[in-house]
């Protein structure tokens, strides 16, 4: 307890500083786990801007990424999810116009990276 | 000097705002509170205001913009009634805990069932528990004052806790009386510009406010709320000195009328005190040692003080405009508690009047003045004035 502020030293309404959910990752309220086929992927961004956590990365690509049809997507391409913070609502795979995302059951997923 | 004006007390109210210029205003309108933010609605189409005034679809709404506004660094101010309490109660709850600093009208109205639009203290004596600052009102001059007095209250860095601004329902609200109005310049300076120290919208210094707080921090986050409680007392005291300088009007914890001399003391709230001034005048003219002390502060509630007060008073009956059922009436629970450390303790009787806008006439108050001085009081059991039997 001593390592802990006492009152008099609290800020007034409890401040704290910003981007406090970084650091608690939901990841492991999963039940089902988006499993993303990059060759499928259009890259359009949907689901990116349908994720409620923020949790899948993009980035700016000058030389692409081979999506469907084989083709390079150029410019913003997402990347895999990031397990660390979706807890797996689906809403991406509904979303999603290419059909490259499937929800299954986490420890489906997790058998088959063990039989890897 | 000011300007009387012939208002009535939520058009007071509304005075007071628009002096006050709040940059955001939310509100939904409920009887008996309506007419004011009805008044401000045309200050702010007319221009008189720089106010954000945005309409809402619910009270629950209202207190949940204005907490938003006052968290993004808004002076932001709402009202309502009764009902409209009762359905903004969760925001209500959560707005002392943020320390933003809302001031608030409450127009009192008894809280349903039965459904009633009257006047009665039952809708703030609900939420007296939950850390905003009170403030009673005897009439419409009273309320004009109260409200500025109440901003700079709120929001001094020691306190940063909500205010609440009561008056009496329709009795005062609608009632016309004259007002003298101060010089918009005075009381803008007065209240002045709401510090940004706190504002959630100052970009360079991003901050998480709302957050949860676990079991090994809530006690002393209520312990630090308790702390600025505390010192409303002083800072009510300052802000009352300065508004004096403009109105030459003095801001009491809690007003005495011939208290001094007397063999029975009434303590009431809110516009019934105004009658039992009547009654005293009535009864010392008749040579019966009897004064009225009306509570001001509520929350704090100044209990050192009133003891002082009412220290040497042989009998002291408390009227309570609400009910605390299987339980002392609220107003009569802090005068017992008042009167516990005093050596001779002046004998007690609780009161209960006025619930749904009763009428209580000064005659009633005076046979209650005969009562206590008869000295045939019990302290167990409050008695009803007017009830039929």
């Amino acid at each position: 307890m001593s390592s802990k502020k006492s009152w008099h030293e609290l800020e007034v309404g409890v401040v704290l500083p910003p981007a406090t959910s970084v650091g608690y990752k939901t990841g492991g309220w999963r039940v089902f786990r988006p499993v993303w086929d990059a060759s499928q992927c259009i890259h359009c961004m949907i689901c990116v801007n349908y994720c409620p956590d923020m949790a899948i990365p993009i980035e700016k690509s000058e030389q692409g990424a081979v999506g469907k049809g084989g083709r390079v997507y150029k410019g913003a391409v997402r990347k895999e999810t990031n397990f660390d913070y979706c807890k797996g609502c689906g809403i991406c795979a509904t979303e999603c116009p290419s059909k490259c995302l499937t929800m299954i059951r986490e420890e489906e997923a997790e058998q088959a990276s063990c039989k890897l | 000097m000011g300007v009387m004006k012939a208002i009535t007390g939520a058009e007071a109210a509304a005075e007071a705002m628009r002096q006050i210029n709040p940059d955001v205003v939310v509100a939904y309108p409920i009887t008996p509170q309506t007419p004011i933010v009805e008044q401000f609605a045309k200050f702010v189409a007319n221009g008189v205001v720089d106010t954000e005034m945005v309409p809402v679809e619910s009270e629950h709404s209202a207190m949940s913009a204005t907490v938003g506004a006052e968290a993004a660094g808004a002076r932001a101010m709402s009202a309502t009634s009764s009902q409209g309490l009762a359905l903004m109660w969760e925001i209500v709850a959560a707005t002392p805990g943020l320390r933003l600093p809302v001031v608030m009208s409450l127009v009192n109205r008894t809280l349903s069932a039965p459904l009633n639009i009257h006047c009665d203290h039952s809708d703030v004596m609900g939420v007296t528990t939950l850390g905003w600052i009170q403030i009673f009102s005897e009439n419409a001059q009273e309320v004009y004052e109260n409200l500025p007095l109440a901003v700079r209250v709120a929001e001094d860095p020691r306190i940063q806790l909500p205010a609440m601004v009561n008056q009496d329902g329709f009795i005062t609200s609608h009632a016309v009386e004259p007002v003298e109005i101060f010089e918009d310049d005075a009381i803008r300076r007065y209240v002045g510009v709401r510090s940004m120290e706190r504002a959630l919208l100052d970009l360079n210094h991003v901050e998480t406010i709302g957050a949860m707080v676990l079991p090994d921090y809530l006690l002393e986050v209520k312990r630090a709320q308790e702390e600025a409680m505390s010192h409303v007392f002083e800072v009510y005291t300052e802000a009352g000195r300065e508004l004096t300088a403009i109105t030459g009007h003095a801001y009491p914890f809690f007003e005495t009328y011939k208290t001094e001399d007397a063999e029975a003391v009434i303590v009431v709230l809110n516009s019934a005190a105004g009658t039992a001034k009547v009654a005293v005048d009535a009864m010392r003219a008749k040579g019966k040692k009897v004064g009225v002390l009306k509570p001001i502060l509520f929350r704090p509630f100044p209990y050192a003080a009133v003891r002082e007060a009412l220290r040497k008073v042989p009998v002291v009956g408390v009227l309570d405009r609400s009910m605390d059922f299987g339980a002392y009436a609220p107003v009569y629970s802090e005068i017992r508690n008042v009167l516990y450390d005093v050596d001779q303790r002046p004998a007690t009787q609780s009161y209960i009047y006025g619930l749904g806008g009763r009428d209580i006439m000064s005659t009633e108050l005076e046979s209650v003045f005969d009562e206590l001085l008869g000295g045939t009081v019990d302290p167990e059991h409050q008695r009803y004035v007017g009830l039929r039997e």
